[in-house]
C-alpha cells in the first residue's frame, strides 16, 4: 500500500510523561509520515529521546495514544538503535546470532535466519566475520551490527537515538552513509535523535525542532534535497540554508 | 628464558640490582616471594632460632613430601583423594541447589526481599560453628563430611547468583524486549548470561569455601582418611615432617582449584571485562 506522504503514519495524540514531578510533556500531539527519514533535534534535557523510547514503547507513557500504521504501539514491528552498543549486544553470542536474534524470537527456523542475514549483507556490502564476538570487532562495527540487528526482521519503524554518540568522526561518517542506504533500500520509516545538527539534517528529510520543557513541536523543518546525499552536500546551498534556519530557532528556543 | 639473549647481563642473577634490567627477569618475578619465604624457613631451621623438632627444613619437608605420598601404606594421596573428593561432591551439591534456587530468588524481587535476611545471616555465620549442630543430626557419619561444606558453599552460590540476576543491566534486558522477545526468551538469552560473571564468583567462592569446610570437618567430626585429619593426627604424635607435608598438600591442592576454576571460567564468561 502506498500512503501519501502526508499521511500519519506515526500519530501521537494527548501524550502526557512526567519525571519525578517534573512535567516533560503535557498533552503532546505528533503526526510523522510513513517512508521518511524524520531527525529530531532540541536543547538538552527536552526529552528526546524519551519520546521515541515512548514511541517505541520502550518506557511507558501516563496519558494518551500512540499508534504505528494504525496498530497499537504493542502490535506494531519495532527496530531500535541504542545510543550505546556496548550495553546492548549480547557479547555472549557471536555476532552472527546478534542480528539474528530478533528473528529466532519470532520462531525462524535456522536455515531461513542465515539466508536472510546473508541476504541483508550482500544488499549492503558488508563482509564481516560475522562468527566473531561483538567486542572483537570496532566500535563502528558494533554499532553496524547493532543497525542490522534493528532492520533484519522488516520492522515497519526504526528508531534510532543517538547511533554516532560513541564513534569518532571517520566512523560516524560511515553509518551516517550504511543509514542512508538502508532507508533508499527499504524505504523504513525512520526517527532518528541526534545532537549534532549536521548528522540531523543530511539524513533527513524532516527535521522535527522540539522546544524546552514542557517539551512542543516549535517547527517541522522540510529538507527535500535528493538521495544519495554525498560528503559534497554539506556545502549545497539549501543544506546551508536549512541547517542556518533550524540554528536560528534553536537559539530563539535558547534564549525563552 | 628467552631464547634470544639480546643483553647478556653482567650476573645471571636476576635479584642482582643490575644497572641493565633484562625483560626475562621480569617473568622470573612471581618466584621471588617463594625464594625469599623458603630462605626465611631454611634459616629458621637451622640457625636453632625455632626448635628443629617443631620445624624441619625445606628441603627434608619436600623429600618427606615425596615419600608420603606415595607410601603403599597410610600413603598421602590417600588422603589427597578424600579430600578432594568430599570437596567436589559437596560443591557440585552447592551449585546444583545453589545457582537455580539463587536465579529463582533474584528473579523475583519480592521472593528475595523475603529471604534475603536469613541468607545474609547465614553467610555472615562461620560456617564451622554449625559443625556440632550437624554432629547432633548427623552424627559422625561419612555423609556430614559432605553435608556441611555443601550447606556453607550453597549459601554463598545462592546469594551471589541472585545478587547477579537482580543487578543486570538493564540495557540489554530492554534491547531483548523491544524485539519482540518473550519473558521466557528474555531469561534464558539475557539474563541468565547477564548474571553469569557473578554466578561465577560465586562458584569460585563456593568451592574454597567447601573446601575449607571439608579440612575443619575431617579434623573435627573424625574419620579414616582426609588431610585435615592427617594434619591433625601427625600433629598430635609429633610427627611434624608429616605434618607440613599434608599443610602444603592443603595449599596445593586449594591453589590448583582455584587456577582450574579460573580457566574455567575464563573460558565460559569470555566477555568478562570487555
Amino acid at each position: 500500500m502506498i500512503s501519501t506522504a502526508t499521511s500519519a503514519f506515526i500519530n501521537v495524540q494527548g501524550l502526557c510523561k512526567s519525571f519525578g514531578g517534573q512535567v516533560l510533556y503535557q498533552d503532546f500531539d505528533l503526526t510523522l509520515p510513513e517512508g521518511k527519514v524524520i531527525s529530531v533535534f532540541g536543547p538538552n534535557g527536552c526529552g528526546k529521546s524519551t519520546l521515541i523510547n515512548m514511541m517505541s514503547g520502550l518506557i511507558p507513557i501516563d496519558q494518551g495514544q500512540i499508534t504505528v500504521a494504525d496498530k497499537p504501539l504493542r502490535r506494531s514491528r519495532i527496530g531500535y538503535v541504542f545510543q550505546n552498543y556496548r550495553d546492548t549486544l549480547f557479547p555472549w553470542m557471536s555476532a552472527f546470532d546478534n542480528i539474528a536474534y530478533p528473528l529466532k524470537v519470532k520462531g525462524m527456523a535456522e536455515k531461513n535466519r542465515h539466508q536472510r542475514v546473508d541476504q541483508l549483507l550482500a544488499t549492503f556490502d558488508i563482509t564481516l566475520d560475522l562468527r566473531r564476538y561483538p567486542y572483537q570487532f570496532s566500535g563502528g562495527q558494533q554499532q553496524l551490527i547493532a543497525i542490522l540487528r534493528a532492520v533484519v526482521a522488516d520492522p515497519e519503524v526504526l528508531f534510532l537515538d543517538e547511533p554516532f554518540s560513541a564513534l569518532d568522526f571517520e566512523m560516524t561518517l560511515y553509518i551516517r552513509e550504511k543509514l542512508q542506504q538502508v532507508h533508499m533500500e527499504s524505504n523504513l520509516t525512520t526517527v532518528v535523535v541526534s545532537h549534532d545538527l549536521e548528522d540531523a539534517v543530511y539524513l533527513a528529510d524532516q527535521i522535527l525542532l522540539l522546544s524546552k520543557r514542557p517539551t512542543h513541536v516549535v517547527e517541522k523543518v522540510q529538507f527535500e534535497l535528493p538521495r544519495p546525499r554525498t560528503p559534497d552536500t554539506v556545502s549545497h546551498p539549501e543544506f546551508v540554508r536549512t541547517k542556518g534556519h533550524c540554528l536560528d530557532i534553536f537559539r530563539q528556543e535558547m534564549r525563552q | 628464558m628467552n631464547q634470544k639473549k639480546r643483553q647478556p647481563s653482567p650476573s645471571q642473577n636476576p635479584l642482582a640490582i643490575a644497572s641493565k634490567w633484562v625483560p626475562w627477569a621480569d617473568k622470573l618475578l612471581p618466584l621471588l616471594g617463594v625464594v625469599i619465604l623458603l630462605s626465611f624457613w631454611e634459616i629458621a631451621a637451622t640457625s636453632n632460632w625455632v626448635n628443629p623438632v617443631l620445624l624441619p627444613t625445606p628441603v627434608a619437608t619436600i623429600a618427606e613430601l615425596v615419600i608420603v605420598t606415595f607410601r603403599p601404606e597410610n600413603g598421602l594421596f590417600l588422603d589427597f583423594f578424600t579430600t578432594l573428593w568430599r570437596t567436589l561432591l559437596s560443591f557440585a551439591i552447592g551449585a546444583i541447589l545453589g545457582v537455580p534456587l539463587g536465579i529463582i530468588l533474584g528473579s523475583n524481587e519480592r521472593v528475595y526481599r523475603s529471604f534475603e535476611f536469613l541468607i545474609d545471616f547465614f553467610r555472615s555465620t562461620p560456617a564451622s560453628a554449625l559443625i556440632p549442630m550437624f554432629l547432633l543430626f548427623l552424627g559422625t557419619s561419612d555423609w556430614n563430611k559432605v553435608v556441611i561444606p555443601a550447606f556453607a558453599g550453597f549459601l554463598v552460590i545462592i546469594f551471589n547468583s541472585a545478587y547477579g540476576v537482580m543487578n543486570a543491566r538493564q540495557s540489554r534486558i530492554l534491547a531483548a524486549r523491544v524485539m519482540g522477545a518473550s519473558h521466557w526468551d528474555i531469561f534464558k538469552d539475557v539474563l541468565f548470561w547477564e548474571s553469569l560473571p557473578q554466578i561465577f564468583i560465586g562458584l569460585r567462592t563456593g568451592i574454597s569455601i567447601s573446601l575449607v569446610i571439608v579440612i575443619v570437618a575431617e579434623m573435627f567430626i573424625g574419620t579414616d582418611l582426609g588431610l585435615g585429619k592427617r594434619i591433625f593426627e601427625t600433629q598430635q604424635i609429633l610427627n611434624v615432617k608429616d605434618m607440613y607435608a599434608s599443610i602444603l598438600t592443603t595449599g596445593v591442592l586449594g591453589y590448583c582449584l582455584n587456577m582450574i576454576f579460573r580457566f574455567v571460567e575464563k573460558q565460559i564468561v569470555h566477555w568478562s571485562g570487555r
